[in-house]
């Protein structure tokens, strides 16, 4: 049996947050309705750490009907253009009956709202909607309650439109949330379920919204962290070596005289200089001279494969079934593949940034993090003090992606607050950024199977440093198993979670070699997968897929289809891709890409679709271009110059279609879509010229060099 | 030693103190608060930092204070004074062409530029004019019918 925590390896050891005093946490509140719930209740499962075991504090957000009539939605998760800002205000507004413009979203602060482990996963609209949504319906029951005491009736004769509670038949007698809560202090406490909408009653659910935030980004009134500028704050430019875990052995820092009011900081490795100018601190931290001894080179971007494949040693079965002996006797075609991926940046456009000071003994900090929660502990470690003295403030973050789960510049930030006694900020620049990323993982997937007649027979596939995300057999196949290959440390650069973690890889392996098994078998891999799916929401997906895409009308010479399918964060994906490719230099342009998803109820479909068209267009960079170049520990791409990403000449016309369920539970929305670019785009090459690249990125170099084998 | 230089930022004449070789990104965050406009990467290659230096747009990261001197900058903030939204800005709203927003100023300025002097801009030529700045969110076709909607609409008037 597998558990949930060998499932992502990257979230599997959240901690537990510090005990607060409930009581103090309510009262700073003020006035209004207040209405407390706990995710534990209401069918979160104890996934990610998420859930939070002490009795007393077994609450995870919460919503304030304020006095002026609006509302506030306290959550520990934040906003990084997924657009939970705006979806999580839906759901509220729905089910207490207000417009979703009087919902004000306090998001991320770790004083102001209840402890949140991460935004990560994919896991907002799935365990945080719920709850929220009978969290809104609880509090409009106290307010129905209130309405009815005053009115002198039950509760069944009032209804309520846009924050105003009216007696059913008499229009004339009503009352607002803003007047029922005046000189209120009511904290309710969810205990049980209340009665939450239909799909059919729903007036906001499925409706499209445009991101509540989209005005203050349009005007650049925005604040990220990096644009908060503290009086008398002192911008830290940090000297860096060239490898990851060098350790200093001399500094010269004599030249630093010459930069009047320029102060160096150094503590262990760390080796700063401050300024109040920014130009004048980088330009004095380039005058330092500091030897480092950088650790032992183990593997560059070619060898490190063979390097993963011969030194991780342990294993664990992680789906297995039949016997792959009898799978593989039984075959009348037999294939096998190694699939391999390098490390991918995250590479969002707002870098690494924190902002901090010290009121008294209080760290009060901005910072850009997924993680604020995580942030206060890791920053509350590293200085040796208690978690309470560190405050996390709600920003807006320019993209995340995963890689903004940890740190390391807030905790930086911090010491060098501490030593030098002054408001400090710290952005990285663009080669810390690359630097100090948290890699997707480079891994390798070794797939060997078979078929009789058309039908899978047997299928081994070993995953070397991706785990299992996303790798549950959903194709009907009698004999299998799946082995999960990982070392902790194995890696010389930082790894982390990178938008669907492994999923990416795997997905990429799979697909690409179901179309292989279809060649050898001698059927279309439209057919083939059809013939050979057990899932029968898959095949639906598929379906769709195929038929919005129009499969199955012919194709303009250099012209290929190429399909994948994958399954994450509870949402089923079917991509179709139609590329180009230049036989002559190997150059992929992508023509048109459909993607198919089962992803339960949709809340904000046009936000779902943003997300959707996001992920594929993001995930085109790592099918094609996105190739980090490094050495041991040292890291040589620092800039978008050596990184690609996908460009607007490269992104073609996307098409998002979801099957229609709304009276079923949210799935993941911001990860999915992405897992089935690399897949899809390998397969449709293949269809255009011929050429099987068996490695990220689709390279025209791979190209070409596949085609010298057809 | 920093010596005042005085050029238009949005309209009004500003003077300010520099040392002449920091960066015009610089300039307009730090020295002059206005952080709508974005760092991305310090090396003209992502178009986060794009300004309009006398109708030209420009990466404001990879020139200097020194060549600011009688110019005319506009930056985001200087796209709807007294709060009246800018048709660009407003096409970008109304088809959502953003998620996280980093890199929106810069896009919107950029595309602001393009406008400038082609007014007729067909979608080829948005795409190709567009193509140096980089979003990872992946917004890139609501932002070229963003620009489209705007172009249409500016050229109704």
């Amino acid at each position: 049996m597998r558990t949930d925590k060998e499932m992502d390896p990257f979230f599997g050891n959240t901690d537990k947050p510090v005990t607060y005093d409930r009581r103090k946490f309510l009262k700073n509140l003020g006035g209004g309705i207040v209405v407390v719930f706990c995710i534990g209740d209401l069918s979160m499962p104890e996934l990610y750490g998420q859930n939070i075991p002490v009795e007393d504090l077994n609450f995870n957000a919460y919503l304030r009907v304020k006095e002026n009539g609006r509302v506030d939605c306290y959550t520990g998760k934040i906003e990084m253009g997924q657009g939970v800002i705006t979806s999580l205000a839906m759901v509220l507004a729905e089910e207490l009956e207000i417009s979703v413009y009087s919902v004000d979203m306090v998001m991320g602060d770790t004083e102001l709202c209840p402890y949140d482990a991460g935004t990560w996963g994919s896991l907002t609209t799935r365990f945080t909607d719920p709850p929220l949504r009978a969290a809104a319906a609880e509090a409009r029951e106290v307010l129905l309650g209130l309405a009815a005491e005053r009115f002198g009736i039950p509760k069944d004769q009032l209804e309520v439109k846009e924050g105003i509670i009216y007696v059913k038949n008499d229009p004339t007698k009503k009352v607002s949330y803003a007047e029922l809560t005046k000189g209120q202090k009511i904290v309710k406490s969810l205990e049980q379920k209340p009665e939450i909408k239909k799909a059919k009653d729903f007036k906001l659910i499925g409706k499209p919204v445009i991101s509540l935030d989209a005005e203050a980004k349009v005007t650049g009134k925005a604040k990220y962290t990096g644009d908060i500028k503290l009086p008398g704050m002192v911008y830290a430019s940090i000297v860096r070596p060239e490898a990851l875990g060098s350790k200093k052995l001399e500094i010269d820092a004599t030249k630093l005289i010459n930069f009047e009011g320029a102060e160096l900081i150094e503590q262990d490795d760390l080796v700063a200089v401050i300024h109040t100018d920014p130009e004048i601190s980088k330009k004095a931290a380039g005058t330092i001279a500091v030897k480092w001894k950088e650790p032992e080179a183990k593997a560059d971007q070619e060898t490190i494969f063979k390097y993963l494949e011969e030194n991780i040693k342990e294993n664990k079965v992680f789906e297995e079934q039949g016997s792959i002996k009898e799978g593989r006797d039984l075959s009348d075609k037999l294939t096998e593949a190694t699939y391999l991926d390098g490390y991918k940046a995250h590479a969002s456009m707002e870098t690494h940034c924190a902002t901090c000071y010290f009121e008294g003994d209080k760290l009060i900090m901005w910072a850009s993090t997924q993680s604020p929660f995580g942030t206060r502990k890791q920053v509350a470690e590293a200085l040796n003090m208690p978690e309470e003295k560190v405050h996390v403030k709600q920003i807006f973050l320019g993209g995340g992606f995963g890689g903004k789960s940890f740190n390391s510049q807030a905790i930086e930030a911090a010491i060098i607050a501490k030593k030098c006694g002054k408001p400090v900020q710290l952005v990285f620049s663009r080669k810390e950024e690359f630097l100090y990323d948290r890699f997707r993982t480079a891994a390798l997937v070794k797939v060997a199977a078979g078929v009789l007649k058309g039908k899978l027979t047997y299928w081994e596939f070993d995953i070397y440093s991706a785990g299992t995300r996303g790798t549950d057999n959903f194709y009907n196949i009698p004999h299998f198993r799946t082995r999960n290959f990982s070392q902790q440390g194995i890696h010389q650069l930082g790894t982390g979670a990178w938008r669907a973690p492994g999923n990416n890889t795997t997905t990429f392996a799979r697909e690409s070699h179901i179309d292989v098994m279809a060649h050898a078998a001698g059927i279309d891999p439209m057919t083939f997968r059809l013939n050979n799916l057990k899932n029968t929401d898959m095949i639906a997906t598929l379906n769709l897929a195929a038929k919005t895409f129009g499969w199955g009308k012919t194709k303009k010479q250099g012209h290929g289809y190429g399909i994948a399918l994958g399954q994450d964060a509870g949402t089923l994906v079917a991509i179709i891709a139609e590329v180009h490719v230049d036989k002559a230099t190997g150059v992929v342009q992508p023509i048109r890409i459909v993607c198919a998803q089962d992803m339960g109820q949709v809340v904000n479909p046009h936000g779902a679709k943003l997300q959707t068209e996001g992920g594929i267009t993001m995930g085109l960079g790592y099918a094609l271009y996105e190739e980090l170049d490094f050495k041991g520990a040292d890291v040589k791409t620092n800039n978008f110059n050596n990184y690609e990403i996908t460009r607007f000449s490269k992104t073609p016309p996307i098409e998002c279609v979801f099957m229609d369920k709304m009276d079923a539970k949210p799935q993941g929305g911001g990860e999915p879509a992405i897992i089935c670019v690399g897949g899809a785009i390998a397969n449709a090459v293949f269809d255009a010229c011929g050429a099987r690249v068996y490695r990220m990125p689709v390279s025209p170099e791979r190209i070409l060099e596949a085609l010298k084998k057809v | 030693m920093k010596q005042a230089i005085s050029f238009k930022l949005n309209g009004k004449p500003v003077t300010v103190p520099v040392s002449g070789d920091e960066s015009v990104l610089t300039v307009i965050r730090t020295y002059l608060d206005q952080t709508g406009t974005k760092f991305g990467c310090g090396l003209g290659e992502c178009g986060s930092c794009t300004v309009i230096i006398d109708k030209e747009p420009v990466r404001s990261c990879m020139i200097t204070a020194e060549d600011l001197s009688g110019k005319e900058v506009i930056t985001i903030e200087g796209l709807s004074p007294g709060g009246t939204l800018h048709p660009l800005q407003k096409a970008f709203i109304a088809h959502d062409a953003l998620q996280c927003g980093f890199c929106t100023p810069g896009m919107i300025m950029n595309a602001y530029g393009l406008l400038l002097k082609s007014p007729k801009i067909n979608r080829e030529e948005i795409i190709k004019g567009m193509d140096a700045n980089l979003c990872r969110c992946g917004s890139y076709n609501r932002i070229v019918d963003a620009i489209e909607s705007a172009a249409k609409e500016m050229n109704k008037n």
